[in-house]
């Protein structure tokens, strides 16, 4: 007799009832696909993926930038309801995470009322002294919020963190769907599936609405990037022509009187609005590192005078690093008067004496991250670690706790995907883009990140992940 | 104290640069120890642009000049009056918090030597409030640094500094928030200008200092090179972290040339 086994992971595609629902058309589609032409539609999509050179490293992770993500066929997929109760989490987060900034630049009543640690706030390092006592257009400071999300079982949602400054990726969630669409047309016609390519053009109205008042007429969009040898410059190049607007790099913009100016060839043209893709210290080196080639002398003048407006705006930084995150809940309450919709991770503060303890004594269980840290560096998946790893790593916390936090090893969902043998489940996490201008805004869909090896629980590109298109059924 | 300021930059360009953008922080400070009668900063054929109040309460201004420039002089003139508080900083708004002004940088940051002399100076003031705390470090780095000129250099640190045992304002002002951020008390550093008296003391009449953010009182200034809290003699303009980030001007030249400045500062007690 076959007893089912219950397996140990949350399967996005089939549960103990059988295939679930927004996957139903794809068990056709799988089944019915010969071997053979699997394998020439993997190879037509490398080669579509290698022709538009789309081959940075996901969310600036480093690496070889020429380096191919390797693209799954197989896609992810959220029903109309589950995406739903998504979105309205994602963006009340994007609220609050927007809230938290005004005010920490502002009042800080959230520190004053005991909500959140002092010292966490005002000494972190992205704090930004240069932007204290100014309120951006619209009050908001991080107009693009990006925020990873992992799923462990039907209705379980976590978010594992926030980027608040410029998180990159979204041209793999358009380029995934392009592909899709042009290798499988007609899944696209036997599936309402809900479309992303509006994603440039809500981004270049939101730019625009966060426009300073000095402006007058249409704002002047443009992407600022620290140039080619940048591991994203692919996405800041592809951002540009989808949106329209000129890509630009440093030494293209000058400051001269109240405003910031381009050079072009009918003369200087004035910018209203730059969607900058470089750090904080690199904006301006009369007000961050004096050392900066890849930034503008003086924009931070122009832009605290109200002449120009940055997005993200300096100092956004401070809501998104992984000890600020603990607090983010707090903040939905604090500031929107609302419970939470998306759970945080338990997170254990080093820095927080109970928990470093626990910590010290559970690093075999239990996923160490630092503060600042990203890309999947300097990280310790304990139950993955050996014994010599776990002591080194147990230094490094005792030597400075407050640069790490932990958390337990999550059961990250599966999702169906294309492996040697045909078709197997492997991990995923998913990063939706919200939008935040005039209106908050979130388009139907993100990036999903799957790690391709077996057992795998770790997404980052960096680290042998891949990407898939993510798909939201429409009603 | 009635005090006249003329204050020249003198930059020399060779060869001639294509540009100069510079963020000038040089208008006083508004708080009850001083106002200004009249202030003036220009800039020979440049353009005056972006200029706007900041969190530390510090007027900015942002001077633009296209190329090529070979000469450029940035003057400053004016007449302030001052009173004595002591050096408490009282009535001046500003926006940043205290505790952002425990994070310490190169210049400041604090290691072996700056903590046990700030350690060593509290231990035997063992019941001290915190302004005698205060005064007490400030005296602990006159003693630790002795004012000698030529020995440092802009990019000494705190900790270079303590260890030579020889500085200048600027090392005594990033000592003193050395040592007091090892003691967890807010400090950061001050710009201003200072009326020479012949009393045999060091003085610079462009000078540097530090405030420490004291319990009750708020900021309150202290000037190891002096060993005094400032008081008439001294018209407070601008403060930040450490030097760098506190500089009366802040610019950058387009291209690679040559750049020398001289600067000229006279602080002068008006005529009653």
């Amino acid at each position: 007799m076959n007893t089912p086994v219950l397996p140990e992971f949350f399967n996005e595609m089939f549960d103990s009832g059988g295939v679930r629902s927004p996957y139903r058309r794809l068990e056709d589609w799988t089944r019915d696909m010969p071997a053979e032409l699997r394998s020439l539609k993997q190879s037509e999509a490398e080669s579509l993926f290698r022709r538009i050179g789309i081959t940075f490293a996901v969310y600036g992770e480093g690496g070889d930038p020429d380096r191919l993500i390797p693209f799954d066929m197989f896609p992810r997929v959220f029903a109309t309801d589950e995406w739903r109760k998504l979105e309205r989490g994602i963006k009340q987060r994007a609220r609050a995470l927007n809230a938290f900034l005004t005010d920490v630049y502002g009042r800080g009543e959230i520190v004053r009322a005991g909500r959140i640690p002092e010292r966490l706030v005002y000494q972190n390092e992205a704090f930004e002294k240069a932007v204290c006592g100014f309120q951006p257009p619209r009050g908001v400071y991080s107009q693009i919020v990006g925020i990873d999300i992992v799923r462990t079982g039907p209705d379980q949602f976590f978010v594992l963190e926030d980027n608040c400054r410029t998180p990159s990726g979204v041209s793999y969630m358009l380029e995934n769907r392009e592909i899709m669409m042009r290798m499988f047309p007609q899944l696209f016609q036997e599936n309402r599936i809900a479309p992303v390519e509006a994603y440039p053009r809500i981004l270049r109205r939101t730019l625009a609405s966060v426009a300073p008042l000095k402006c007058t007429g249409e704002p002047k969009v443009v992407i600022l990037t620290p140039g080619h040898f940048n591991s994203a410059y692919y996405e800041h190049s592809f951002l540009a022509d989808m949106m329209g607007v000129e890509l630009v790099e440093g030494q293209d913009l000058f400051v001269e009187g109240d405003f910031v100016w381009m050079r072009t060839t009918e003369g200087p043209r004035k910018v209203d609005v730059i969607y900058r893709r470089i750090d904080d210290a690199f904006l301006d080196p009369l007000c961050f590192r004096p050392d900066s080639m890849l930034g503008i002398p003086g924009l931070m003048n122009v832009y605290r005078s109200g002449g120009v407006n940055i997005a993200s705006a300096p100092g956004a930084g401070v809501a998104d690093d992984k000890a600020v995150y603990c607090y983010v809940p707090e903040m939905v309450r604090f500031y929107l008067g609302e419970e939470p919709l998306l759970e945080n991770v338990p997170t254990w503060q080093c820095g927080k004496q109970d928990d470093c303890k626990y910590v010290l004594d559970n690093l075999a269980d239990l996923v160490v991250k630092e503060v600042h840290g990203s890309g999947g560096y300097g990280m310790l998946v304990g139950p993955k670690a050996t014994k010599s790893e776990i002591e080194l790593f147990a230094d490094k916390i005792r030597e400075a706790p407050e640069n790490y936090i932990a958390q337990p090893t999550l059961a990250l969902s599966t999702c169906p995907t294309f492996v040697a043998e045909g078709v197997a489940p492997r991990h995923v996490d998913l990063r939706p883009y919200c939008l935040v201008g005039e209106t908050v805004e979130l388009v139907p869909g993100g990036l999903t990140r799957v790690a391709l090896t077996d057992g795998s629980l770790v997404v980052n590109s960096s680290q042998g992940g891949g990407v898939k298109d993510t798909w939201v059924m429409a009603d | 104290m009635k005090l006249l300021v003329t204050h020249h930059s003198s930059y020399v360009f060779e060869p001639p640069t294509r540009g100069v953008v510079q963020s000038l922080r040089l208008t006083p400070s508004i708080f009850d120890g001083q106002s200004v009668k009249h202030w003036s900063v220009t800039v020979e054929g440049a353009e005056m642009g972006a200029s706007f109040r900041d969190g530390c309460g510090d007027w900015v201004q942002t001077v633009s000049m296209l190329g090529p420039v070979s000469e450029m002089t940035v003057l400053v003139e004016g007449e302030v009056h001052t009173t004595d508080l002591a050096g408490i900083l009282r009535g001046h708004r500003e926006h940043v918090p205290p505790a952002a002004y425990l994070r310490s940088t190169r210049a400041t940051r604090p290691d072996k030597g700056l903590r046990k002399l700030s350690e060593t100076t509290l231990a035997s003031f063992p019941d001290a409030s915190p302004l005698e705390q205060a005064h007490a470090l400030s005296a602990a780095v006159s003693e630790a640094i002795a004012y000698r000129p030529g020995e440092t250099h802009a990019h000494t640190t705190a900790a270079e500094a303590l260890s030579l045992g020889l500085g200048v304002c600027q090392d005594h002002a990033h000592a003193l928030i050395s040592v007091a951020h090892a003691a967890d008390m807010p400090a950061r550093y001050v710009t201003g200008y200072l009326h020479s008296t012949d009393d045999g003391q060091a003085h610079e009449a462009s000078h540097a200092w530090a405030e420490i953010h004291v319990s009750g009182l708020g900021w309150v200034g202290f000037d190891p090179s002096n060993q005094c809290c400032p008081d008439e003699r001294y018209i407070r303009l601008g403060s930040g972290y450490d030097a760098m980030d506190a500089a009366p001007i802040r610019g950058i030249a387009k291209g690679a040339g040559d750049e020398s400045l001289q600067v000229s500062v006279a602080v002068q007690q008006a005529a009653q």
